[in-house]
């Protein structure tokens, strides 16, 4: 086993990456937000074309038989260009719920000719996983906050009691304004919504999944957010000197570097090994540094990353609502406790 | 060479000398064998072969005799590869085995009690007089120096130029006439640390490293090596002063509380992903690809071995100490001393090789690419720079 990137997913960061150049610069982003987060031509691109939909599916499905740390590779470069597509949602946890059960649906998924949703709130953890909702002679009730990907799902796939409900039209998914735009969140509600059983669930481990790969995503989020503030510091002048020359300055980029060198290192350790103790470290360290890489370029770009024009508002929004995604840095620290033997005062 | 290939080597080699015999003659045969450093050519202790076979070597040479990394730290960290980059053959084979093996003891004489950060303003002169130069200055916070048979030094020969093209670089004979070592007492109450007084000290030309005025590029080699030699030693999970921390964490219900809980699993996770960062740094190196990354791995552990022996006096509410009499150290025995010897050492750890502002700044400009700072000093003779 290594940490270091293999040629593969240098080939595949490549490919993602000049999509999103091409296709979504942050700019774009910026410019649809407001309107329809989704950019679903792109995802139609990354999705057939790349081939990422299917990138965690089994041969024997239609898809890639990657490994996570190849998927982790690809939300690397989707953080870095806050891309707003169904990738973590859909082809990520979703499908890593699916995997179990082996349904057909695998194959519709790998082919990105559906999309699915997970309906647990994105705010959920591994530790805890508590359902709203109820299932009764086959249908389900209740109502479930904070669906990330649900509105642009053609199917939401629900556990209930350790199996998996697959829920295709017949509920209500109500998008609501989301701190992350980029990734809107809805409201589902299933009032004896029809629900297909598809099979076992092990929800805590589907989420520890997610909950590892999103520290590569969150990883990527700090890339962008410290390469565009050294651009920035080179470039702008007071005092007749580049900012980037005070001192105050360097030092401060260079402990975000530092930061960011240790968070590709525990992106990676999550990615390859995906242990309960790699995940929680990877996530109790990478979502600190995410949110921080953003307030500092925030910071560091003066009145101009205050402003709704510069994309670091978007980075910003995307890293705090990641930090608490699939558990916060403090659940994960609190997970560990236990994972290595440091129990808290008896 | 391959890995099976180089268990082979190290398998005949164990077939020939006992582990358990004399320890000297032990390890006198490994450097002979090649096993020292495999990545050092043929001849000087090693095979010529990639770096990360030194693994290999070292799993499987696991429970022989052992290097004393705490007294041969310099030597090892930081005069064998500047020998191995700069000196002439005869050189490289008269000190890099007695180095290896312990036999002889190196210790640093670079900075001055008027240049620390500024290492390149250094003051001591050394002449030229006929085949021998003759060496006048002070040295100060010099590790080790009473008990090194060898010094690697840094010296003026050249005040008309700017300061970093005059200088040049000496191993120096500590036991030539002229070498005054003097204890200096640290925070810790003992002596690790020395001045060093240079009168009239002369040292054969063939006892120079690098060309006459060559020394700061040289430098430069010494102090790369010091970094990644202090911050970069592998640690397993969990290992290390993190390791002594949950040690005794979990020996001591009683005086655990919620703070110190919050604070201990936050420093976990920090030792965890500079461990990590650390093995994929080696990797890195191993796959003959250095990355920038090794700069920063001093920062990082001079930043976490503070907090973690702070928050050990903490924990412990032990408002004692283990000796405070004044002594000569053999060597810095940190783990082997109480919290609070660990919490007052660690304090040296930002400053020492380089202090974690400098390091900032080297990874800031060189890493990072940002703008250097006005240079006053450019372009300026040394002998003209206010001082
Ligand atoms: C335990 C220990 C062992 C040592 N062993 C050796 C040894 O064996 N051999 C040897 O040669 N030396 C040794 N040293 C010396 C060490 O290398 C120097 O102390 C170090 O380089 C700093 O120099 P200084 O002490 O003169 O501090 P100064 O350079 O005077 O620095 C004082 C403060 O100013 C800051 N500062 C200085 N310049 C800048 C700048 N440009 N930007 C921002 N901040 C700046 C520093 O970071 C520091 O905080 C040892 C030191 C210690 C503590």
């Amino acid at each position: 086993m290594t940490l270091l990137y293999s040629e593969v997913e240098e080939e595949l960061r490549a490919a993602v990456r000049g999509l999103l150049a091409d296709r979504c610069p942050p700019a774009a982003v910026l410019k649809r937000i407001e309107s329809e987060p989704y950019d679903l031509d792109l995802w139609k691109t990354l999705a057939g074309e790349i081939g990422v939909a299917g990138l965690l599916i089994p041969e024997q499905y239609g898809g890639a038989g990657a490994s996570a740390s190849e998927a982790a590779v690809v939300l690397e470069e989707l953080g870095r260009g806050v891309a707003p597509v169904p990738f973590f949602t859909s082809s990520v946890l979703a499908t890593r719920a699916l995997l179990a059960t082996g349904d057909t649906l695998l194959e519709e998924l790998a082919e990105g000719r559906k999309t699915a949703a997970l309906a647990v709130p994105f705010a959920a953890s591994p530790y805890r996983t508590g359902a709203a909702v109820r299932l009764e002679d086959g249908r389900l009730t209740g109502t479930v906050a904070g669906v990330a990907g649900a509105d642009v799902a053609d199917v939401l796939l629900v556990p209930v009691g350790g199996r998996l409900h697959a829920v295709e039209g017949g509920a209500l998914v109500q998008a609501v304004p989301s701190l992350d735009q980029t990734r809107p969140v809805a409201t589902v509600t299933f009032d004896g919504a029809e629900a297909r059983d598809v099979g076992e669930c092990d929800l805590a481990e589907v989420l520890r999944f997610g909950a590892g790969l999103l520290a590569s995503e969150q990883l990527g989020v700090a890339e962008w957010c410290l390469d565009t503030t050294l651009a920035h510091v080179r470039e702008r002048h007071q005092f007749a000197r580049p900012i980037g020359s005070f001192q105050a300055i360097k030092h401060r980029l260079a402990d975000l570097w530092l930061d960011v060198v240790r968070a590709r290192a525990a992106a990676r350790s999550a990615a390859t090994d995906g242990s309960a103790v790699s995940v929680a470290v990877a996530q109790s360290w990478n979502a600190g540094v995410a949110v921080h890489a953003a307030e500092e370029a925030l910071q560091l770009h003066g009145g101009i990353g205050m402003t709704w024009e510069h994309p670091v508002h978007l980075y910003l929004k995307r890293a705090k609502a990641a930090e608490i995604a699939l558990g916060t840095p403090g659940d994960h620290r609190a997970a560990l406790a236990s994972l290595v033997d440091v129990p808290g005062p008896e | 060479m391959n890995e099976a290939e180089i268990k082979e080597r190290v398998a005949a080699f164990l077939a020939e000398h006992d582990p358990d015999g004399d320890r000297l003659e032990f390890l006198r045969a490994r450097f002979d064998a090649g096993l020292a450093w495999v990545w050092f050519p043929e001849g000087l202790g090693g095979l010529g072969v990639s770096r990360e076979l030194q693994q290999v070597v070292e799993r499987e040479l696991a429970g022989t005799p052992e290097l004393n990394a705490g007294v041969q730290g310099i030597g090892l960290g930081m005069a064998a590869p500047t020998i191995l980059a700069f000196g002439t053959e005869e050189q490289k084979r008269r000190f890099l085995r007695p180095l290896w093996t312990g036999e002889e003891i190196w210790c640093q004489l670079f900075s001055e009690p008027g240049a620390g950060s500024d290492l390149a303003t250094l003051a001591t002169r050394a002449v030229k007089d006929g085949d021998e130069w003759v060496v006048d200055g002070q040295k100060v916070w010099t590790s080790g120096a009473h008990h090194s048979r060898w010094a690697i030094l840094v010296t003026r020969t050249d005040p008309d130029v700017p300061k970093h093209r005059g200088m040049t670089y000496f191993i120096c004979d500590m036991h030539a006439p002229g070498v005054e070592v003097r204890p200096l007492r640290q925070i810790t109450g003992e002596a690790e640390f020395n001045e060093v007084f240079l009168t009239g000290v002369r040292l054969p030309d063939d006892l120079r490293l690098g060309e006459v005025g060559d020394g700061w590029r040289v430098a430069q080699t010494t102090l790369m090596n010091e970094r990644v030699a202090i911050g970069g030693a592998p640690v397993r999970r969990g290992g290390g002063m993190v390791g002594v921390v949950t040690d005794s964490w979990r020996a001591h219900p009683e005086l655990r509380t919620h703070d110190l809980h919050q604070r201990l699993l936050s420093l976990w996770v920090e030792a965890e992903v500079t461990r990590l960062s650390g093995v994929r740094l080696r990797e890195q190196l191993a796959a003959g690809q250095p990355g920038p990354e090794g700069s920063g791995m001093k920062l990082s552990f001079a930043k976490l071995n503070q907090a973690l022996s702070g928050f050990e006096v903490e924990f412990g509410r032990d408002l004692g100490y283990d000796d405070w009499t004044f002594r000569r150290s053999e060597d810095v025995d940190f783990y082997g001393r109480g919290p609070g010897y660990r919490y007052l050492r660690a304090k040296g750890n930002s400053i020492e090789g380089g202090t974690s502002e400098i390091l900032r700044n080297i990874i800031s400009e060189r890493v990072l690419g940002l703008p250097s700072e006005p240079r006053v000093d450019k372009d300026v003779p040394w002998k003209d720079l206010p001082r």
